[in-house]
């Protein structure tokens, strides 16, 4: 049996996968990816080893992506996290048109082929603004960490409308809500709803076709789903490996070089 | 009867002024604004006065003026801030055709007539980039405090480049230049001036003419005023130590004065009289 393992280094967290010969996932690990960008890479890796109880010369190939890919110094190759979480998402969710992969520093929309080709991808280069950064501010702002967010978020029934679009100006703007003496979850639940508002600007720009799959960090928070959910009108895509996406499809582009290998090349044939 | 009172609640700072009739500063302070906004700019008026040895009876006029203004309880009229950074940077400098102010959580470059009539403006209110809050930010992210950045800034030797789009995004900068070694006075260095270079970028945008005056917090970094006068090639105003903090609130204090002689109380300023 072959295996293939993707190494996903994000601004804010390190992800691996592994998966066996036929593309099943059989082991993931998720690390903080702190300063030490190659350390991370290979620590995350080690677990997902372990949990899968491998031994690293049976892993065939490691693709690395995020944007500590080149990091990622035993892998054996590079690809973009829009490929690979395009590629994961049609995976785990063969009826996916759209992603929308929100992580620690960016979010992207992505939109993708039946087979899980890139057609077109759109994501904030130039400001923090509507990412997970802008979740954290809050959360540090409001000294909460950041699993709260999502089940305070919801407990909210007269959300504030968070009107600054900067991050670093969100956390003073959090701070005066409770000032006036606004409710905790209703601060929060005006934060979900300004980054969905963001977020479903940059979908629309690669436009917006169902099914929707949510990847990434942020999927773990469920105020974020419902957030999404309701701007949009439509259920998402969503489960507990959501945020592995990113490593599963850089795992299922090593699986596919480790089986074009095997084929006899196409000039042999011909001759 | 014949003070008045200028009063600048600002993103950071709160500022309170008295003026004299004859254009003399009484008295002046500032606080943090912190999010108490009513009770933090009646709190400074209190102590403003106390300083000068005044009443508030002695007081003909109270502008507010700042983000805040309206949350002003104890005022006569509120006016814009950029109305009122007009009239204090002509009255310390007549010349003045063009205001920059860089606050804690603003940029504005205005340009303004001779009768210190506003005639075009442009704000960058909606990113920290380009604001105090950018510096503080790159000065937290090395384990600086605010306070600092004074000092450390007078060390730096050369400027590294720092992108300065999204002050979020510093912070991976920051961090990957103090890996390589990079002394984080020439980091807080590069900030100004990626800093700067969206001023000059803002005050081309209104068309900026010369008669340049700068204001704001962040002018008290003698090392912003320098680098703003390399990049336009010409020399700027600058009013003299804290001052530069003042001066919408002096343009409020100011106004005041004209308010009172509209309303036959008083011979009001002569624009420019009594310039620091």
């Amino acid at each position: 049996m072959a295996y293939a393992a993707g190494v996903d280094v994000g601004s804010t967290q390190s992800k691996a996968a592994i998966v066996d010969e036929e593309g099943n996932l059989v082991a993931t690990a998720l690390d903080d990816t702190g300063a030490n960008v190659v350390q991370a890479a290979e620590k995350v890796y080690q677990q997902a080893l372990q949990a899968a109880k491998l031994r690293e010369e049976e892993v065939d190939y490691v693709i690395g992506t995020g944007y500590g890919r080149y990091k990622v110094t035993f892998g054996n190759a590079q690809v973009t996290e829009i490929s690979c979480h395009g590629r994961g998402a049609v995976k785990m969710f063969p009826e996916t048109r759209t992603v929308i992969d929100m992580g620690g520093q960016d979010t992207k929309a992505i939109s993708v082929s039946p087979a899980g080709e890139i057609n077109d991808f759109c994501m904030n280069d130039k400001c923090a603004a509507g990412t997970g950064r802008f979740l954290g501010a809050a959360a540090m702002a409001l000294d909460l960490s950041l699993d709260d967010l999502g089940p305070t978020a919801l407990k909210s029934d007269k959300p504030v409308r968070i009107s600054t679009t900067c991050t670093v100006f969100a956390e003073s703007e959090v701070l005066s809500w409770l000032g006036k003496g606004k409710k905790l979850p209703d601060i929060l639940w005006g934060v979900h709803q300004s980054i969905a508002t963001r977020t479903i600007g940059l979908v629309r720009r690669v436009g917006l076709e169902e099914k929707i799959t949510f990847t990434g960090g942020v999927t773990r928070n469920v105020a974020m789903v419902k957030a999404l959910e309701d701007r949009l009108g439509t259920r998402l895509n969503v489960n507990e490996q959501a945020h592995y996406m990113g490593a599963l499809g850089a795992a299922l582009f090593a699986l596919d070089h480790i089986l074009d290998s095997r084929k006899p090349a196409a000039d042999s044939e011909v001759a | 009867m014949d003070c008045t009172v200028g009063i600048d609640v600002g993103s950071t700072y709160t500022k309170c002024v008295i003026l004299s009739a004859d254009g003399k500063i009484v008295s002046r302070k500032l606080a943090q604004t912190g999010f108490k906004l009513g009770e933090v700019s009646a709190r400074l008026l209190n102590e403003t006065l106390a300083e000068s040895g005044l009443e508030r009876s002695d007081i003909g006029y109270v502008i507010a003026t700042g983000f805040g203004r309206h949350q002003v309880e104890d005022k006569d009229a509120a006016v814009t801030d950029l109305t009122a950074a007009a009239r204090g940077t002509a009255f310390f400098f007549p010349d003045t055709r063009t205001v920059l102010d860089i606050g804690g959580q603003t940029m504005k470059a205005s340009r303004i007539d001779e009768n210190c009539k506003v005639d075009s403006f442009r704000l960058n209110d909606k990113c920290a980039a380009g604001t105090g809050a950018f510096l503080e930010k790159t000065a937290h992210y090395m384990g600086f405090k605010t306070e600092d950045v004074g000092p450390l800034l007078t060390t730096s030797r050369e400027s590294v480049s720092i992108s300065g789009v999204c002050a979020v995004f510093a912070e991976s900068e920051v961090i990957n230049h103090l890996s390589q070694g990079t002394a984080p006075a020439d980091i807080m260095q590069g900030a100004i001036s990626s800093l700067i270079k969206r001023s000059v970028q803002l005050m081309k945008r209104v068309r900026a003419e010369p008669g340049y005056t700068l204001v704001g917090g962040l002018l008290r970094f003698r090392t912003m005023v320098d680098e703003v006068q390399d990049k336009l090639g010409q020399k700027v105003n600058v009013p003299e130590g804290d001052l530069v903090q003042f001066a919408a609130a002096m343009g409020a204090a100011v106004l005041g004065h004209r308010r009172m002689q509209q309303l036959g109380m008083g011979t009001g300023l002569t624009v420019g009289s009594g310039a620091a």
